[in-house]
């Protein structure tokens, strides 16, 4: 178990809350009334056996979904529904389930587009891609370089990335995240489909981008003892509620979260 | 064997036996490559940044070259003079109306299509067609117009080069065609590769979802390249409404562009004006030597041969990004 112990970060800043969010598609409710906090610097994970709510719950996060109730609390503010634009503005980065990836861009420029908000300079001066658009070009290449240092993915920078293996898919993925220096890191299931070696790279990136960049995460993530490893504190959701919340240790041993995930005998 | 002999060695003898005539049935090619190009230009502008083939581009040019006449005739109606700033006036004016119609394109048709398969978004630009056809004529009226190419200063008459032994005569009007659309593509080539606009709007196009993640605003990107594609379709109809008249029935042209694309490549700026240039030559070169044989015609039909036996052989065409399906 990693440190600060959870009593530590339940006292600390709350980056993120929601609150008795509701979301349904005409009569199939995905979410119901379900209520949290993520705070500052943690690693926070979302379990719960599939068609839980896990995704639905990181789509209303960073806006793809509006949620008929509930409040989000981000940042201090508070809101009904979070819009797409405003999470990427606000610093809310994220990843996709199945890798949503520029498949027929490079590596590099899939992770140049993660700074697309961070560049300011106008159509005129990027028509003529001269003057001040062009240093800031290579103020950004310097900073995505970077990135790509840190992901150890040098050699496959100019690949087209739809033809690269998909443990790179999601490291190029978490890269175009990370290009947005984000407060707040949505990974929905980062090591989906991965072997064992994949699986020990992604957590040592996941946990130095919380340690070096302070970056608060949000995982989605079915390897127990990944997400055991990992995270601070644990939010379980089963059937769209949420039916425990707390500690690795405490989460593992309720008996609800138990019942959930093995079945109950009526 | 005669058959053979027509085929494969008369039109290379002829072509040999008179230089100039050659000469200029290879410019004639180009001169209509070139315009092709341009058409093809505007399609491959909305491929790349929404993945959606525009039946409608074909409509737009022809929507825009009457705007820009109906415009002018509306200001000389007022008295404005002299005449070519009437005619300036009305480009300006054309240009603000091509804006409009790309922000009530990505308000009325796009905005609600977003997220479905690119087929409906590709029925909706059919909508789009029949919409602009019907309301061009209501504006404008059904008749074939006159294009102000003398009010807008475009040059007139023919260069006469005397050489090869003969005379090849260039339609100066051709050579400013060609000036323009190569300053455009060239333009449009870079912006595309490596800026940010660019890059949003691949990005647009390989993945909605993903692109909302990064905060680029699907709104702006396609209202961008709409407008853009707007701005290559007034060029487009000055430069062909000069050559021709300005009526509906120019709008089939969008057709042509089919097989400049397959060509080229739907995703290639580049590839747009190889494949208009290699359409418009191979043309003009098989109607002129090999049409006869069978008794001309060729040309209406020869640029969808080739499209068909590049779509055998390299359907991503010349230039294309490769065509990766990963399941």
């Amino acid at each position: 178990m990693r440190a600060p112990a959870p009593d530590q970060t339940a006292a600390s800043e709350v980056i993120l809350g929601v609150e008795n969010v509701t979301l349904s598609f005409g009569g199939v409710a995905a979410l119901r009334g379900v209520s949290f906090e993520i705070c500052k610097g943690e690693i926070r994970a979302i379990i719960g056996p599939n068609g839980a709510g896990k995704t639905s719950m990181l789509n209303v996060i960073n806006g793809f979904y509006q949620p008929q109730e509930g409040r989000i609390t981000y940042k201090g503010r508070t809101r009904h529904t979070m819009r797409p634009a405003a999470a990427a503005r606000g610093g809310i980065a994220r990843t996709f389930q199945n890798v949503a990836l520029f498949a027929g861009m490079t590596a590099l420029d899939n992770i140049m587009a993660g700074r697309t908000l961070k560049m300011r300079r106008g159509f005129f001066w990027q028509a003529l891609r001269h003057g001040p658009a062009l240093a800031e070009e290579v103020v950004h290449r310097r900073k995505v370089e970077e990135i790509i240092d840190f992901l150890e993915i040098e050699a496959i920078r100019k690949v087209a990335v739809g033809q690269l293996p998909y443990g790179l898919q999601k490291r190029v993925e978490l890269g175009r995240a990370l290009a947005m220096e984000p407060d707040l890191l949505l990974l929905d299931e980062p090591m989906a489909g991965m072997n064992l070696e994949e699986k020990e790279d992604m957590s040592r990136f996941i946990l130095d981008v919380n340690n070096h960049y302070g970056t608060t995460i949000a995982l989605i993530e079915h390897d127990m003892g990944v997400v055991m490893d990992l995270s601070d504190r644990v939010v379980v959701l089963d059937y769209g509620r949420k039916i425990a919340d707390g500690s690795p240790e405490e989460v593992k041993a309720d008996q609800k979260v138990i019942d959930a995930y093995l079945g109950v005998a009526y | 064997m005669e058959i053979l002999y027509k085929i494969l060695i008369d039109p290379f003898v002829q072509m040999v036996a008179a230089p100039d005539l050659l000469a200029q049935v290879v410019w004639e090619g180009l001169v209509g490559g070139v315009l092709y190009a341009l058409i093809a230009l505007g399609f491959v502008l909305i491929f790349k940044a929404s993945g959606v083939f525009n039946f409608a581009q074909g409509i737009m040019v022809v929507f825009a070259a009457m705007t820009l006449v109906g415009v002018y005739e509306i200001l000389r109606g007022f008295g404005v003079y002299p005449t070519d700033l009437a005619a300036y006036l009305a480009l300006a004016l054309t240009f603000c109306v091509m804006l409009v119609l790309a922000v009530a394109v990505e308000r009325l048709v796009l905005r609600p299509l977003v997220n479905q398969p690119d087929i409906i978004l590709f029925m909706a630009t059919f909508g789009l067609t029949y919409f602009l056809i019907g309301f061009g004529e209501l504006l404008f009226g059904g008749n074939p117009k006159v294009m102000i190419a003398e009010q807008l200063h475009l040059p007139r008459g023919a260069i006469e080069l005397k050489i090869l032994g003969g005379f090849v005569s260039l339609q100066k009007v051709d050579i400013a065609a060609a000036v323009v659309a190569s300053i455009m593509v060239i333009m449009l080539a870079v912006f595309f590769q490596s800026t940010r606009i660019g890059r949003a709007l691949r990005a647009v196009a390989d993945s909605h979802k993903a692109a909302l993640s990064v905060g680029i605003s699907l709104e702006q990107i396609w209202v961008i390249v709409w407008f853009a594609a707007g701005v290559v379709a007034v060029i487009t109809g000055i430069m062909w409404g000069a050559r021709s008249q300005v009526e509906f029935s120019l709008q089939v042209i969008a057709l042509k562009a089919l097989p400049v694309l397959i060509l080229g490549g739907f995703t290639s700026i580049p590839g747009a004006v190889v494949g208009g240039v290699v359409i418009g030559v191979g043309e003009k070169l098989g109607e002129f030597y090999w049409g006869p044989l069978i008794g001309s015609g060729i040309e209406s039909w020869l640029a969808y041969v080739i499209a068909l036996l590049f779509l055998l052989f390299r359907p991503q065409g010349l230039f294309g990004e490769k065509i990766i399906e990963r399941v």
